[in-house]
């Protein structure tokens, strides 16, 4: 029996990876940035909330 | 501004820590037993309710839903709280999120025992469950983002962000795989059939692994670790790149659960790619778990809490390392089927999940009972005889996976296959054996813990409402000049909700919505035929016992398989199984061409006795199918739900179906006196042979068509 991949025959198929994978790398590549960027003075406040120090600022 | 005085809820948090016990110890004695029926299955006693097909499911939903969903909420309840300085935003609320949960556990554990099931792995549960999963989950939100939302603390610390994605992840995977018709109260059939049920299934499932054993337990992570350090997460800068890649990528990942199967070629391959860059982000989690402990080793000796937590996030890193190995094609051609996959999981479930949720337990309850933990030594104990149990239970899964994989695969010089599938089960016994000492071992272990905090909490007094204080917020935040975007979102939850759910959406909408064209494009294969009434049927019994856990239904395209089984599955064959039925393990042989093997009385007395069909089977007896009458007060109601899904029954054949049931199981029953075998047509037994006898047979009709027409 002869059968053929039903998929085949949606057009341009092969457009998916391809767009997901310059999705991620976008998404992947600003978050990247966005981090390198980052407000030290943020991330130091941030980091400590878990430990509950007495009286940190608020920003 | 002021300071406020508010007090935290522990009564919450404790509810939810003895039913994670509990829970535990039910879910890991229901693993005990059924690891032990996998080598001694009388232990299966004939009887319906603790057959393996029905205790199994038991096993892994109590796992996964009772226990790790009952430390989720533990962990979150406490954690929240303290990290947005607030209580929780409604008592009552958490009250009904609590009950409602254990009723889901009770109602699921009752409906599983009765066969009710959907059939689908991790989520067979019957839709009236299903419904109250979804508003007890609505209730659990609505009580997070009130808490959020009336919080001391500006930032949202990265721990809730995973449980915010947690939160809405779970709720769009547990919605989308769940749309199934109702038959009756009790039974409904999937929404989707075959390769898209397939594909929507294992984007369920692997995100359930994601979203519910991962994610909330990364955001237990990022807070329970430097909590009991007592220092800061190593990098804050890689918490925000491991969630953000992380929520990203895991769900994209879950076709490599259906790797060589009938699923398109192309989605596998995303799921392979995807699946591979995976292990970026989870190592960055794991590096950043360990690295906060750096400079405070000395503490990991001591401290118990610690011990439970590095091994939980070692666990972690192995089987995230592993996972994306699995993923290749070469290896799961391997690996999938086997035990291996087993380990894997449990490598998962008893390193990552089992020891952060006793670590947390450790550290909570003599928090909250405010005193020390009864014994120090007892908890050693615990940690040494839990680390030795999952060894035993992992090292015997492995070597069993890779012996049984190689043994399926071996071909004599003459090109004949080596083993009948019996000799390779034969071959596992004694590595079921020590597999059962490993899990054992690591339920003793989770028996001395709940001792030891039960002598804890009786040592201790319990602080219900504990004393806090902070500032409120200003209403007129104006932020820094050098704000970045993104801190608009990680101040703000529903945002970052939003963000989160798009994020989760896109690599879903790309991998389910092409394979949802499908019904257009599909060259029906012409013999491909809806079941008969009484296949129907038979095919309900097969999923209400539960087959699927131990039968795959799904032939690979390797020679090994098609010299054992006959021509590979093709996507075509299963348009018409609401729910699809490809199984995920091999503990018995394949199925998919088992239509036509055998005569019928070879499947009745197999369900009789497998072993005197098929001697040293470890199948367990099923011998109430050959005594009890056939329900088909139901078939009108399940040809006209098939009906509705687009099965092609004809116009009114609801009113006519049963006719054409009986006619079938006369001719049956018929074939069976011919063997010497008298049993009455209105048996379950009848519907289960037609079903077994009718799997896989239809291209074969269409092979010799062609050959006739060439």
């Amino acid at each position: 029996m002869k059968f053929i991949n039903y998929l085949e025959t949606i057009a341009g198929v092969s457009i998916y990876p391809l767009v997901s994978l310059i999705m991620f790398f976008v998404f992947f590549a600003v978050v990247t940035f966005y981090v390198i960027k980052a407000d030290k003075h943020y991330i130091d406040r941030a980091k400590n909330i878990p430990l509950e120090l007495p009286n940190p600022s608020q920003d | 501004m002021e300071l406020e005085k508010f007090k935290y809820d522990n009564q919450i948090v404790k509810m939810f820590s003895i039913a994670t016990v509990l829970w535990g110890i039910v879910g890991m004695l229901v693993g005990v037993i059924v690891a032990i029926q996998m080598f001694v299955p009388a232990l299966s006693f004939d009887i319906p309710y603790t057959s393996f097909g029905r205790l199994r499911p038991l096993h892994t939903n109590a796992v996964i839903f009772a226990f790790v969903g009952n430390g989720i909420f533990m962990g979150v309840y406490y954690s929240l709280q303290r990290l947005v300085k607030a209580r929780m935003f409604s008592d009552m609320l958490g009250r009904i999120h609590f009950w409602g949960w254990q009723l889901i556990i009770v109602l699921a554990a009752l409906s599983l025992l009765m066969g009710y099931t959907t059939g689908k792995e991790y989520a067979e549960l019957e839709w009236p469950i299903d419904i109250l999963i979804t508003l007890v989950w609505v209730v659990f939100g609505w009580n997070m983002f009130g808490t959020i939302i009336k919080r001391r603390e500006r930032h949202l610390y990265v721990a809730i962000w995973f449980y915010i994605a947690t939160f809405v992840t779970v709720a769009m995977l547990h919605i989308t795989n769940s749309m199934e018709i109702p038959v009756s109260l009790t039974k409904s059939y999937s929404w989707y059939a075959g390769v898209q049920d397939a594909l929507v299934q294992w984007w369920y499932g692997h995100n359930a692994v994601a979203f519910f054993l991962t994610t909330p337990y990364l955001g237990l992570m990022y807070y329970f670790i430097p909590k009991a350090a007592n220092r800061p997460v190593y990098s804050y800068r890689l918490s925000i790149i491991h969630f953000w890649a992380l929520i990203f990528l895991y769900i994209w990942a879950g076709p490599h659960h259906l790797l060589y199967t009938a699923v398109p070629d192309w989605a596998q391959s995303l799921g392979v790619v995807f699946s591979v860059m995976l292990i970026a982000p989870s190592w960055g989690g794991m590096i950043n778990g360990l690295l906060t402990l750096r400079g405070a080793w000395d503490k990991v000796r001591e401290d118990v809490v610690l011990k439970f937590m590095v091994v939980a996030v070692t666990a972690y890193g192995m089987a995230t390392f592993e996972g994306p190995m699995l993923s290749l094609k070469s290896v799961s051609a391997i690996a999938h089927y086997t035990d291996w996959i087993v380990a894997h999981v449990h490598v998962g479930a008893l390193g990552w999940n089992g020891f952060l949720t006793f670590g947390i337990l450790y550290f909570l309850i003599p928090k909250m009972y405010r005193t020390k933990l009864y014994s120090q030594k007892l908890a050693n104990t615990h940690f040494w005889i839990g680390t030795l149990g999952i060894l035993i239970y992992a090292v015997p899964m492995y070597w069993a996976g890779f012996m049984q994989s190689s043994m399926w695969k071996d071909f004599t010089p003459e090109g004949q296959l080596k083993w009948q599938f019996l000799d390779t089960v034969t071959k596992m016994i004694p590595f079921y054996a020590a597999r059962s000492i490993g899990g054992t071992l690591y339920l003793v272990g989770a028996i001395i813990m709940a001792f030891n905090l039960y002598k804890t909490a009786k040592a201790g007094s319990f602080l219900a409402d504990e004393d806090a204080e902070a500032m409120a917020l200003t209403n007129n935040y104006k932020g820094h000049s050098t704000d970045h975007w993104h801190r608009w979102i990680e101040r703000k939850p529903i945002q970052l909700m939003i963000v989160s759910l798009v994020v989760v959406i896109i690599g879903g909408v790309i991998e389910i919505v092409p394979t949802f064209l499908v019904k257009s494009n599909i060259p029906t294969i012409a013999s491909v035929k809806p079941y008969t009434p009484l296949e129907l049927e038979g095919r309900d019994i097969y999923i209400r016992e539960g087959c699927y856990v131990c039968h795959s239904q799904m032939i690979r395209p390797f020679r090994s398989e098609t010299a054992r089984y006959g021509e590979y599955s093709k996507a075509g064959e299963f348009v018409y199984d609401h729910p699809f039925q490809w199984g995920s393990k091999r503990t018995g042989p394949d199925l998919a061409r088992e239509g036509g093997k055998y005569p019928d009385s070879w499947h009745y007395n197999h369900m009789l006795e497998p072993n005197s069909m098929s001697p040293g089977s470890i199948m367990p007896t099923y011998s109430w199918l050959l005594d009890d009458d056939l329900d088909v007060s139901t078939l009108k109601a399940k040809i006209k739900a098939m009906q509705t899904l687009g099965v092609p029954y004809p116009e009114g054949y609801a009113d006519i179906a049963e006719i054409d049931l009986n006619k079938q199981a006369e001719k049956i029953a018929a074939n069976l006196k011919k063997d010497g075998i008298e049993t009455s047509p209105k048996k379950e037994i009848i519907a289960m042979i037609a079903y077994l006898q009718r799997m896989g047979t239809d291209i074969k009709k269409t092979s010799v068509a062609d050959t006739l027409k060439k």
